[in-house]
């Protein structure tokens, strides 16, 4: 029985690396990171030829690609969003914001950052990072796999 | 009978995450109601806690595409407190600045627009021809978005008489695309049938309700804060004002077209009439007073307003971003609408692409019917396709552009 459930969850984690899905989460920032995300699926930098798409469901997310510094008011919606998703879920810190709370550091609506709230696999920083940066970053998250 | 159809607070049209509640009868809109400040992030206490320079790369991150609008507001305000006239060879590159991010907020805009009625090659393509004005500003400014090139009395990064070239390269090559995306787009008959006279915004509404920008061009109002008080180099430049008299979805894509033909005759002017000089005008300190400063962003009118106590941090900001005062149009442009037009309307006072998609909530434990980003879509596609059926012998005449 164990046997089975490692050899599964093996092939899980195989799967997830072919053709990422990802679902994307704003907790509150200023659309510069979600703008390269989008640019990361473009006909320039085009990731959708490798199979990686956006999802309209965190239940069909094997990505979470969040953005933002978690005010309140999208705090719940992000515990939300995340206990909704199928483990092992790829959980993507994308810009300042998320990585560290950036230039909204000390603000009185801010919960975050993320990985005070859920564990984050890959950091990925800049003000907007490079839609390179992005695609490397979950490159390198996968291969953490 | 009644039901309410919640669209958010993850939906993907919107800037911020809010919530709309459409009530529906049938196949109709008969009311909407919304929510904000899902997205607050208290910017406006935070700069209380800034130098001057430093607000202004706060104020940069309000909203990642009119990243130079709120700047040039705020700025602005504070030349307006301290009473200080920037240099010229400044206000040059400082329309040049604006009207390459209006290029780009458009074409992200056009392309959004053409995702949610089901067009994506015009999704793919205006992202295509947006990827050159991303590479201009990195070329000049080092970042794609978020260019930090303004500061209070004039500009922080100058222009290179090197760059000059690039940028008129980038224009010529970008003019022939647009007056090809312009012909794509209204010579299509599904276009027209699927965005012509849905949304309607009277030139009454559009004055009673406040609306500024696209929004209000579209509809007849003639405001253009550029015009009416002057900024930047606006007053130095030959370019016209663009305004529709049917207020619907089709002539904020019109009025929006359009802009961007402007926009590139004014970039053009800029880097050939752009002086030698100096590019910013010290501020040794900034007295006690309040200053507003007005900025014609993409979406509309950004207006900032700044009161000073006399020490280096601003006492007071206060923000109003053009989307807030577009927002009440949606209660006269709804009423009697498809709910598979919803998608449209709201894209269209101008979406960001904050938020890809959204929660599924259930509102106060009570069952109510849900329609994620997907069903909303598949209805709007579904209508596109019905439209493209209805419409065997399309027009393919802007293929030979």
């Amino acid at each position: 029985m164990e046997e089975n459930e490692r050899k599964l969850s093996k092939l899980s984690r195989w799967g997830l690396k072919k053709s990422p899905w990802a679902f994307h989460l704003n907790t509150g920032s200023c659309n510069n990171c979600d703008i390269e995300i989008l640019d990361v699926l473009t006909p320039k930098y085009d990731a959708e030829r490798f199979g990686i798409v956006l999802v309209g469901s965190p239940r069909h997310a094997d990505v979470l690609l969040v953005t933002g510094i978690v005010t309140m008011q999208t705090y719940p919606r992000l515990l939300h969003v995340y206990e909704q998703t199928a483990k092992p879920c790829l959980v993507v810190a994308i810009g300042a914001c998320a990585c560290s709370g950036g230039i909204f550091d000390g603000s009185y609506h801010m919960v975050g950052p993320l990985d005070k709230i859920i564990p984050v696999d890959v950091y990925i920083p800049g003000c907007p990072p490079r839609p390179e940066a992005i695609i490397d970053g979950v490159v390198k998250g996968l291969a953490k796999l | 009978m009644r039901t309410t159809i919640p669209v958010g607070p993850y939906h993907p049209l919107i800037e911020e995450p809010e919530l709309f509640r459409v009530v529906v009868e049938g196949e109709r809109v008969v009311d909407i109601d919304w929510r904000t400040s899902y997205m607050h992030r208290g910017i406006e206490k935070i700069a209380e806690s800034k130098t001057y320079d430093q607000v202004v790369f706060l104020v940069e991150r309000i909203c990642g595409i009119c990243s130079t609008s709120h700047p040039i507001a705020f700025c602005n305000a504070v030349e307006d407190l301290v009473g200080v006239e920037i240099p010229e060879r400044a206000r040059y590159i400082r329309s040049i600045v604006a009207e390459l991010e209006r290029i780009h907020s458009h074409l992200l805009w056009l392309g959004l627009a053409g995702h949610y009625i089901g067009y994506h090659t015009v999704w793919m393509w205006s992202w295509k021809y947006r990827e050159l004005v991303c590479d201009l500003f990195e070329k000049i400014s080092g970042n794609r978005q978020s260019y930090a090139m303004i500061k209070p009395g004039g500009v922080r990064q100058d222009i290179k008489a090197s760059e000059y070239g690039g940028i008129v390269k980038a224009m010529d090559e970008l003019e022939p695309k647009m007056n090809m995306l312009i012909g794509a787009i209204l010579d299509d008959p599904v276009m027209l049938a699927r965005l012509k006279g849905v949304g309607k915004l009277s030139r009454e509404d559009a004055v009673k309700r406040c609306t500024v920008g696209p929004v209000a061009r579209s509809a007849g109002v003639d405001i253009d804060v550029r015009r009416d008080y002057p900024y930047a180099a606006y007053d130095a430049v030959e370019w016209n004002v663009i305004t529709q008299t049917d207020g619907d979805v089709l002539a904020m894509a019109v009025v929006r077209l359009l802009e961007i033909l402007e926009a590139v005759k004014i970039v053009r002017q800029c880097v050939d009439g752009i002086p030698e000089g100096p590019i910013l005008e010290e501020i040794p300190e900034v007295p006690p007073g309040e200053g507003i400063g007005v900025e014609e962003a993409p979406r509309g009118e950004c207006f900032h307003y700044v009161r000073s106590d006399g020490t280096n941090c601003p006492y007071r900001l206060k923000v109003r971003a053009p989307t807030y005062s577009n927002l009440p149009s949606f209660r006269s442009r709804f009423i009697g609408e498809r709910v598979a037009d919803i998608m449209i309307i709201l894209a269209s006072i101008d979406p960001c692409y904050c938020c890809t998609n959204r929660a599924v909530r259930m509102e106060d434990g009570k069952p109510l019917r849900m329609l994620d980003e997907k069903n909303l879509l598949d209805l709007s596609w579904e209508r596109t396709k019905e439209l493209e059926r209805s419409f065997p012998q399309r027009s393919r005449s802007w293929l030979e552009i």
